[in-house]
């Protein structure tokens, strides 16, 4: 599914990943951990498209194809998404409106009848049910006032509704309290699927415990320094990532 | 606070050759005279003397007037509109079809190139103590109603425009509101211009608001020519709020990018009343909006709001005056602009506190959104404050639209032009959304859509 080979890149001129290899195949949900720094969100932004983050070397795949070839919303609309660290404030355009464009570009682009406002309230009110979504928060302009759990639950929000191919969700689990990151795990899961890749980026075994990871990685200064099945985790929270040879 | 504002001295006002016009104008008002509306009556022909005088003085305005410093309206004084508009065209209703309020039942009064046309209107339910007329029907009959509530609010005699309005109007609204009345259903007032080259249209609207009344007016200018088309809309909004009343004062300007659309309204408020205004602008070549207010008393709301959305060389000023005479009263304003191409904005705000206004809370915003980097917003506040025990503050901001927000929506699989197109709406709905009609928001948005659907790719 995602196929990353020795990808350098760099970010205003930066050199920040220095010849990262990873892949995740469909029906498997990685995790990829490392210090402050490592390279993780620049490695995510770079998937997602965002300007200024420069390949240098190397190359992604995604379902066999090039997808560093692809503009930013393509990639969405063939199913890749990007849970936001930090999701954007939009003042104005009512959470409602937003995820309707955004789920209708998605559904056009994959040759599917757009939906109409009505019927759009019905699928989102559902979905609302199932991750326990506050109903008022979605009357309300995107992210704008949102405390950092609800911005959170609002990105997975997203991803269920848009039910992408390959998910990466960075730091989606990062000052989240137990009862939203058991909302957050638990739409993680759902979407766990044969035909799905999901990785997650995150600093603490915690969420792992919810969502349990086929493979875990540790990330430090642009590459990956160490693999390993769901164990790993339990290991690095013993030993920290200075034990692993990371500088933490 | 405004530091970010952009301020550029506009370059002279050209060779304004203001006695030429001033003469021409005076030509026309003296062949037109005789037809207009009114013209049996004493009282009204000395007024329309004295406000063709009072033109004829000071000519069209220029840029070394400190209200006109930005606004050049050179390529105004180029055109040689036909001032009094004779017969009117007739225009069927498919016409005006997309131009009209929906959802809601209102009344609707409906002018072609100015003049009423009462085929195309309808009241809606008329409480007792509410009177809509046009203005032309009651200064043909004798104009008492008029005459009698005239002095109540009075735009300022010397302001060449007004004047202009006042020696050629030939029809509008009167609107009175009994004391206590609420009208439920909005007054729509849409005005059409058929499209003849060099048409003028001077509207004259009253509003004369009693005691603890309430009423929502929305003015909704366009024109079903051909976008070159050059046409003059000249109107002036006159209002009057007694204590307690509550006046919500809407309106879109749609004309085509030839047009030039000249606005004033006179606000009167008495003590605890609530004046909200909101214009919505997408059309006309050069758009000023001028607005005075004067709060008289305590306990008074005033909000004044707009947004302007411009491309190509579209030319638009917001100029506004809030004169707080009392002690004790609010007035806010939040002015939008949106601009492309070449497009240019004038924001001037005047805020004067008088002596006897203690405690008055004035609050001033002025933000700005630059799609390309021709375009231009000036922005200028300028507070006269002679109390001592005032809240007043005052910002502008320049601005472009936000790349992290147009990534973030493109993640989501919206494309780059729908992107922003969405974060123009947003930053604009924001003001859309205050309006306390939702059947007026459709109005508005649907206008601000059509601009939006237009944008580049
Ligand atoms: N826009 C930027 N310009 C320059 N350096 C950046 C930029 N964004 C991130 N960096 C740098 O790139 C490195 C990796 O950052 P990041 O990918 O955010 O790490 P992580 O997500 O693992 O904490 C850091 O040294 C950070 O300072
Ligand atoms: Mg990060």
């Amino acid at each position: 599914m995602l196929e990353i080979r020795n990808l350098h890149a760099r970010v205003d001129g930066k050199d920040i990943l220095r010849g990262l290899t990873l892949s995740v195949n469909a029906g498997e949900v990685h995790a990829l951990m490392g210090p402050n720094g490592s390279g993780k969100s620049t490695l995510a932004y770079l998937i997602a498209g965002r300007a200024g983050y420069e390949r240098t070397d190397g190359e992604i795949l995604y379902q066999g194809r090039d997808l560093l070839a692809m503009n930013v919303e393509e990639r969405a609309r063939e199913g890749v998404f990007l849970g936001f660290q930090y999701p954007v404030e939009i003042p104005g355009v009512s959470a409602l409106t937003f995820l309707k464009s955004s789920v209708n570009a998605v559904r056009k682009h994959r040759g599917l009848a757009e939906y109409d406002a009505m019927e759009f309230l019905k699928v989102v009110r559902e979905k609302a049910k199932q991750l326990d979504m506050p109903d008022g928060l979605l009357q309300r302009p995107v992210n704008v006032g949102f405390s950092g759990g609800e911005k959170k639950r609002h990105e997975i929000f997203q991803m269920a509704l848009l039910e992408p191919t390959l998910a990466l969700l960075d730091e989606t689990d990062s000052g989240l309290d137990i009862d939203a990151l058991r909302v957050v795990a638990s739409g993680i899961n759902r979407l766990r699927d044969p035909s799905r890749a999901i990785l997650v980026i995150t600093h603490y075994q915690r969420l792992l415990d919810y969502v349990v990871p086929d493979r875990i990685h540790v990330m430090a200064q642009g590459r990956l320094v160490k693999s390993g099945d769901k164990t790993l985790a339990a290991e690095l929270e013993k030993t920290g990532y200075a034990g692993l040879g990371a500088a933490a | 606070m405004p530091d970010s504002v952009r301020r550029r001295n506009a370059d002279g006002a050209g060779s304004l050759t203001t006695t030429d016009i001033a003469a021409s104008y005076k030509r026309q008002f003296a062949a037109s005279r005789a037809g207009l509306p009114g013209a049996g009556l004493r009282w009204l022909n000395d007024l329309r003397d004295d406000a063709i005088e009072r033109f004829a003085l000071t000519g069209l305005p220029t840029q070394r007037l400190e209200d006109w410093k930005y606004t050049n309206l050179t390529p105004f004084a180029k055109t040689q509109f036909n001032l009094a508009t004779a017969a009117p065209a007739r225009i069927d209703r498919e016409r005006i079809e997309r131009f009209l309020l929906r959802g809601v039942p209102h009344h609707q009064l409906v002018f072609i190139d100015g003049r009423y046309d009462a085929s195309l209107s309808q009241l809606g339910t008329m409480p007792a103590g509410l009177v809509i007329r046009s203005l032309a029907a009651i200064l043909d009959e004798g104009g008492e109603e008029f005459a009698e509530h005239f002095p109540r609010v009075g735009v300022n005699r010397d302001q060449a425009f007004a004047a202009l309005n006042t020696a050629f109007m030939a029809d509008g609204a009167f609107i009175r509101v009994g004391r206590g009345v609420c009208v439920e259903e909005p007054i729509h007032l849409l005005f059409v211009t058929s499209g003849a080259t060099a048409t003028a249209t001077q509207p004259r609207i009253f509003v004369i608001a009693e005691a603890g009344c309430a009423l929502t007016l929305l003015q909704t200018y366009a024109d079903v020519g051909t976008d070159e088309t050059s046409s003059l809309t000249n109107a002036v909004t006159e209002i009057s709020a007694a204590p307690g009343a509550i006046v919500r004062d809407y309106k879109l300007q749609r004309e085509g990018t030839g047009a030039f659309h000249i606005a004033t309204t006179a606000v009167r408020l008495g003590s605890d009343a609530v004046y909200d205004s909101f214009a919505l602008a997408v059309g006309a070549r050069l758009c000023r909006n001028e607005i005075h207010a004067v709060l008289d008393g305590g306990g008074i709301g005033c909000r004044l709001k707009g947004a302007h959305l411009l491309r190509g060389r579209q030319h638009a000023d917001t100029t506004t005056v809030i004169d707080h005479a009392r002690a004790g009263s609010r007035s806010e304003e939040d002015y939008k602009c949106v601009l492309d191409d070449a497009a240019r904005s004038v924001f001037q705000g005047r805020i004067i506190v008088r002596p006897d206004a203690q405690k008055t809370d004035a609050r001033q915003m002025n933000r700005n959104l630059l799609l390309s980097r021709q375009a231009q917003a000036d922005s200028k506040p300028e507070l006269r404050i002679e109390a001592d025990d005032v809240k007043c503050s005052h910002g502008a901001t320049i601005g472009e639209l936000d790349a992290n927000s147009v990534f973030y929506l493109r993640t989501r699989g919206i494309d780059e032009k729908a992107a922003r197109n969405l974060l123009i709406e947003g930053f604009i709905g924001e003001l859309v959304d205050e309006v306390h009609v939702g059947s007026v928001q459709v109005h508005l948005r649907q206008a601000m859509w059509s601009w939006l659907s237009r944008s580049r790719a």
